[in-house]
């Protein structure tokens, strides 16, 4: 086995053990954790085919300032940790029948698709063909990607405002924040440990 | 002991240089765990003097012994930790935090290529890897510290260590921004990500004596870079969520023995990596007159030296900024500054073009 | 070494999973989580058929992705802050209003 066929299965494996453990366990601040070391794999990933550039970037956009914006979101909003799962959806039959039915179709037709494609004769390039340096991705970028390029800032700058304007603190909410009944049903692990640590989040920061 | 490959008749197994690349790999850690404790003593004494007081002298001739009392006092403590503390991210986040710091070396050249006096076959650069996408390396494990310090407060389950964590990564999250505007200042200038090519781009010198380093080129730009570097370690003047007197100690505060240390030695790691990396960028790293171009790793210490001498001369002299002041001189000055400077500095290369 | 094929599966599976977690979780912010993995499936594969097809095409278009995630993901976090200032609660089942 090449040593990166060996490297492939391990960040694979990162990969997917992480991404399994953020939908399966129920702790919203470990998910946000095990996403990044999904991240953290698929980077590695990245890198193998020869995407340096992006592999850098996925760290520093994705893992290093979205998640950090989970992060935080997570920790202001203190949600306690959830069940996974009761709102008795795959209680019925039926549910369950035509779910399987459904998941059996879309596996069969990946499987088909899949196999299709390793029996087209892919033209693959040069497979030893040093990776694209990030002037020629710049190049293309402006030159090919040009208006992309600049909706996608406009785009975010729309984000920007209408997140800001959403999230923003209004005067009139502010009394609301503050009259939190004591004993809510929405904790399920109830207790001072968790109060202390919900005053702090509340706090002007 | 002949390299592998030289005996006569065998394929070598291990080649040289992957030995020779392992061999800089640990001495470049156990050199950062010198530095650390280095550090430690360097700030105590330059302390005391600026305060007009002696500083350690007990410990050892001068005081030197005095980061080992210190590290041999940590390790003894007990390691405490709050009952209600998540234990998995209480002893996750120092492992982050210090993880990152050490992380940010692995793309930093100190010096020239060198065969180590003809013991190896070929020449190896000195330093752990040579990525052609160095920059945003140093930028990536930069975002990734910022993990470290929220997590240790999240998981204390105490107020001041949520609200010194949150402020304390809020902070650094505005303060990269114009990290990041600088280092693409410097690389409009270099035309290169690879740090040892921007290094390279600025060797030789004008008029003969005066060096051509980017500092001279970018005097804005090393300064937002510095006091970006000085904000994103969360160091004085910056350090208002951790000042003993706001906060008890911010994100720390329910750390101890070595979990304090190895938040402590992260951050004068991340120091020292600030000072690596800017004068790497700015001051020419490796090369300087009267010294062959194989020692110019001393010339790299020196620099570094002189950068962090900086930094405790900077911590000692100044006032703190207040939090607020603090954010607003982030976004405020700060962020339109080093976008000036870009915008600048893009100018410049295209109309005289360097 | 790693054909086309792998990445595809790998790919394919790591779709899926961010499926289920959009389908089955009961808290917003994980669901916002899930939906980033799916994005990641996307990218993957993208770079992948980049890489065998010789073009860099897939990074570009992975460098848009990433940027509209992270706008879609700020406005999705800032939704989600708007309305648990309202109902207490990360539950998506206790949002009805417009039912029926």
């Amino acid at each position: 086995m090449g040593f990166e066929l060996i490297l492939f299965y391990v960040f694979a494996a990162i990969a997917i053990g992480t991404t399994l453990l953020v939908v399966v366990q129920s702790n919203p601040v470990y998910s946000v954790l095990l996403l990044i070391g999904s991240f953290i794999g698929l980077a590695g990933l990245y890198v193998l085919l020869q995407a340096p550039f992006v592999a850098v970037i996925q760290i520093i956009v994705y893992a290093g300032a979205i998640m950090v914006l989970f992060l935080f979101v997570v920790m202001l909003l203190n949600a306690p940790r959830e069940e996974l799962v009761t709102s008795g959806i795959l209680e019925s039959p039926a549910t369950r029948t035509i779910g399987a039915m459904l998941a059996i179709a879309f596996a069969a037709e990946l499987a088909w698709a899949l196999n299709r494609s390793s029996r087209l004769a892919w033209t693959v390039t040069d497979v030893t063909r040093r990776p694209f340096s990030v002037p020629e991705i710049g190049r293309r970028l402006f030159q090919d990607y040009a208006f992309a390029f600049e909706a996608t800032s406009i785009l975010i700058l729309v984000a920007m405002i209408g997140a800001i304007t959403l999230a923003g603190r209004q005067l009139t909410e502010g009394a609301r924040l503050k009259s939190r009944p004591a004993g809510d049903a929405s904790r399920t692990d109830g207790g001072m440990a968790e109060g202390g640590r919900a005053e702090g989040g509340r706090a002007q920061l | 002991m002949a390299p592998a490959s030289r005996r006569a008749g065998e394929r070598a197994l291990i080649p040289s240089v992957a030995i020779a690349q392992l061999v800089i790999v640990g001495f470049v850690f156990v050199v950062l765990l010198t530095a650390a404790a280095g550090m430690v003593y360097m700030e105590r004494k330059v302390a005391a003097r600026i305060q007009q007081r002696m500083g350690p002298t007990l410990v050892g001739p001068y005081g030197l012994l005095q980061p080992l009392a210190d590290i041999i006092k940590l390790a003894m403590k007990e390691d405490t930790r709050p009952k209600a503390a998540d234990p998995i991210l209480f002893a996750l986040a120092p492992i982050i935090s210090a993880a990152a710091a050490f992380t940010a070396f692995a793309v930093v050249p100190f010096g020239a290529e060198t065969d180590f006096f003809g013991l190896l076959d070929q020449p190896v650069p000195l330093q752990i890897a040579d990525v052609n996408v160095a920059i945003l390396w140093v930028f990536a494990v930069a975002s990734m510290g910022v993990y470290g310090i929220v997590l240790a407060g999240w998981s204390s389950n105490s107020k001041y260590s949520l609200l010194g964590a949150l402020r304390s990564s809020a902070q650094m999250i505005s303060y990269e921004l114009s990290y990041g505007m600088a280092l693409a200042a410097v690389l409009v200038l270099a035309g290169s990500m690879s740090i040892r090519e921007i290094v390279d781009a600025q060797a030789g010198a004008w008029l003969g004596f005066i060096p051509r380093w980017f500092v001279f080129l970018q005097p804005i730009g090393f300064f937002i870079f510095m006091t970006a570097g000085v904000a994103e370690t969360n160091r004085a003047p910056f350090d208002f969520p951790e000042a003993e007197q706001e906060l008890v100690a911010g994100y720390h505060t329910e750390y101890s023995s070595m979990s304090f240390a190895m938040f402590f030695l992260a951050e004068y790691i991340n120091m020292v990596a600030v000072s690596a990396i800017a004068s790497n960028l700015y001051l020419g790293g490796w090369h300087g007159p009267l010294l062959p171009l194989w020692l110019g790793w001393i010339w790299f210490l020196l620099k570094v030296g002189f950068l962090l001498f900086f930094y405790v001369w900077m911590r000692w002299t100044l006032p703190r900024y207040r939090y607020d002041q603090l954010m607003a001189f982030g976004w405020k000055f700060l962020l339109p500054l080093s976008v000036i400077n870009l915008l600048a500095t893009a100018a410049g290369v295209l109309y005289f073009g360097i | 070494m790693a054909e086309l094929n792998h990445y595809l599966v790998l790919s394919g599976v790591l779709f899926t999973i961010g499926t289920a977690g959009v389908l089955l979780r009961r808290n917003v912010i994980t669901v916002l989580l899930s939906l980033e993995v799916m994005l990641n499936a996307v990218n993957l594969s993208f770079i992948a058929f980049g890489r065998f097809l010789g073009s860099s095409d897939g990074q570009i278009i992975v460098f848009f992705v990433i940027t509209v995630a992270a706008a879609e993901a700020a406005v999705g976090l800032a939704l989600v802050i708007a309305l648990f200032r309202h109902v207490e609660t990360l539950n998506p089942d206790a949002f009805r209003q417009l039912r029926g």
